[in-house]
């Protein structure tokens, strides 16, 4: 059953030279994301997307749980659970034999998986439709040709030019960043000198819901092959072709399908959805706010595909940005909060970028030494358990911890255990339900026992039970939460004038 | 911090030359830069400590 994209409707433009408080440009999942976050603050957005449609071709499919945490405080948990496939375990096999296997969720008590895999046409569509129900302003086949650095942009539409003007301009507009290159933004990195073949296939086949990782399979020798389900009997697969494959002849059916066909065996019937040949890249914007624009997901920062951190990175930017801008815009918080923007998400994106090089530098061994080495690695890994660290196929996106963030208040006690000021709060069970699923998207409280009258939203739980051995907390702990969940500041009794103080340090109002 | 041994440490230096040479005497070029490779692990994940691995590192990358 082929994928058939919706088609959204497009308006002439109506309002030329208009000025909005926030205009969102790029309608990708990253978009999407943050123009319902904002609109769920009943902040007014206007979205624009060069395109009519949700992304097709191989994108994003690896969810992982901080991203799931997060699409299910917008109101989309239920729906992702019910479409995506769930997945915890990978294996990693060299030549024909499995190295070693890994569960990714390491304990129970999570309302989410590892990772559920699903399609990014899939997650686009419920939130363009989470979108529309949250009032948000979409305007489809609206291509920004210019944008100057005061927020003036210059749009092509299929009914002639128009021009906007934007108090806030968030660039969620991809690797190709047409505002990047407005602005003249120097976009720096690392090429990976390697071609890598992505074909999504439908098929009926015997494979587990795993990530699988081959190294020199007997079906594809001397490059590595990642197979991956998707929804819908979608199988994404990722044949490594080498710097010398050209690609216009790679991508030919004909040259894919003998291929696959060599890895699913000749009994297994297959139609391909869809095949593109990648070279990947690692590089990053210096700065991802300037002034009042600012670069989310793709078009601040890119990374390879293995470890899943580029979606995931894209998610965890409109989570940290949306709650911020629309304090400012509200008038909480000092346009300095949109300065924590870079400070938290510029190190998580260094750690993305470090992760995705040294997996893409094993995957692409650069020289014989390097081929001798991964070579090692693989074989000692079959029988030792302490060479399997070594061997790297991706390492899977990982939530971004803010320790060193200003928005932290230090804690001024001892701590046994229990997750640290700038951890995302962690999931438990409790006996109304997930944890998180209980808390308001704003800033809140989490109470071990009995709190003191604090003014804000306050979860009470009881001090003993599975949420209080994982927060290391016992009668009278507390945990002070930002709007997007992270732990800004954590106290054994606090008192309430400790509590605002670290309220107003979270917004820099202090 | 800790530091890279750079004094004799070794009680029988001839028989671990020897054992090394062993190991490599039949091997082709390629299998011999493998067992070089497999060694360098093994020994750096007995060490445990990458500041020493960093230190042997550096200092076998260092000009004669």
């Amino acid at each position: 059953m082929p994928y058939h994209p919706p088609r959204y409707p497009h308006h002439p433009p109506t309002d030329h030279g208009a000025r909005h408080p926030v205009i969102i440009v790029g309608g990708g999942m990253v978009g999407l994301a943050t123009a319902l976050d904002l609109a769920q603050r009943n902040i007014p957005v206007v979205l624009l997307d060069d395109d009519d449609t949700v992304s097709i071709g191989s994108r994003a499919i690896c969810h992982a749980k901080r991203s799931l945490e997060y699409l299910s405080r917008l109101g989309l948990g239920d729906a992702l659970l019910a479409k995506g496939v769930t997945w915890n375990t990978g294996r990693v096999f060299a030549g024909e034999n499995q190295v070693f296997a890994f569960d990714l969720q390491q304990e129970a008590g999570h309302e989410f998986p590892a990772f559920i895999n699903l399609q990014q046409y899939h997650l686009e569509e419920l939130l363009v439709q989470a979108c529309q129900s949250a009032g948000v302003d979409l305007r489809w086949k609206h291509r920004v040709t210019h944008a100057t650095p005061d927020g003036t942009l210059t749009i092509e539409t299929p009914h002639g030019p128009t021009t906007l003007h934007a108090d806030w301009l968030l660039a969620a507009d991809g690797a190709r960043s047409e505002i990047r290159r407005s602005l003249n933004l120097p976009f720096v990195g690392k090429v990976f000198q390697d071609r890598f073949l992505i074909a999504d296939v439908t098929m009926q086949a015997p494979f587990p819901a795993e990530r699988w990782f081959w190294f020199d399979p007997p079906f594809h020798p001397g490059g590595s092959v990642l197979l991956h389900r998707q929804a819908d009997n979608v199988w994404r697969i990722d044949f490594q072709l080498g710097w010398n494959a050209d690609p216009e002849e790679e991508k030919r059916p004909e040259n894919v399908r003998p291929r696959v066909q060599a890895m699913l065996g000749p009994n297994t019937a297959f139609e391909l959805e869809w095949v593109s040949v990648y070279t990947f890249r690692c590089r990053r914007l210096e700065n991802f706010r300037h002034n009042r624009i600012l670069f989310l997901g793709d078009a601040a920062h890119q990374v390879s595909p293995f470890g899943a951190r580029g979606g995931n990175g894209g998610l965890q930017d409109a989570d940290n940005l949306a709650w911020k801008l629309a304090a400012v815009l509200n008038g909480n918080a000092p346009e300095t909060l949109l300065d924590t923007y870079d400070a938290e998400r510029i190190p998580a994106a260094d750690e993305n970028i470090l992760n995705s090089t040294r997996s893409t530098d094993f995957i692409t061994p650069k020289n014989e030494a390097a081929h001798a080495y991964r070579a090692a690695i693989l074989e000692l890994a079959a029988h030792h358990p302490f060479a399997r660290p070594l061997v790297n196929s991706g390492r899977l996106s990982r939530p971004a911890t803010y320790l060193n963030s200003p928005l932290n208040t230090p804690d001024d006690a001892t701590w046994q255990a229990g997750p640290p000021p700038g951890t995302p709060a962690p999931d438990a069970p409790t006996d109304e339900g997930w944890l998180l699923r209980r808390l308001p998207p704003t800033f809140c409280a989490l109470s071990f026992g009995p709190a003191p009258a604090l003014g804000l939203p306050t979860l009470t739980l009881p001090p003993q039970g599975p949420a209080a051995t994982r927060y290391g907390a016992s009668a009278g702990d507390l945990y002070f939460l930002r709007p997007d969940h992270h732990i800004a500041a954590r106290w054994h009794r606090p008192t309430p004038a400790q509590v605002a103080a670290a309220h107003r340090r979270a917004l820099c109002q202090s | 911090m800790p530091e890279l041994i750079l004094t004799p440490h070794l009680a029988d230096p001839d028989g671990v030359f020897e054992a090394l040479m062993n190991a490599h005497r039949d091997l082709p070029p390629d299998a011999s830069r493998r067992l070089d490779a497999k060694l360098v692990l093994l020994l750096a994940n007995h060490i445990g400590d990458a500041e020493i691995v960093k230190q042997a590192i550096a200092l076998a990358s260092a000009p004669a």
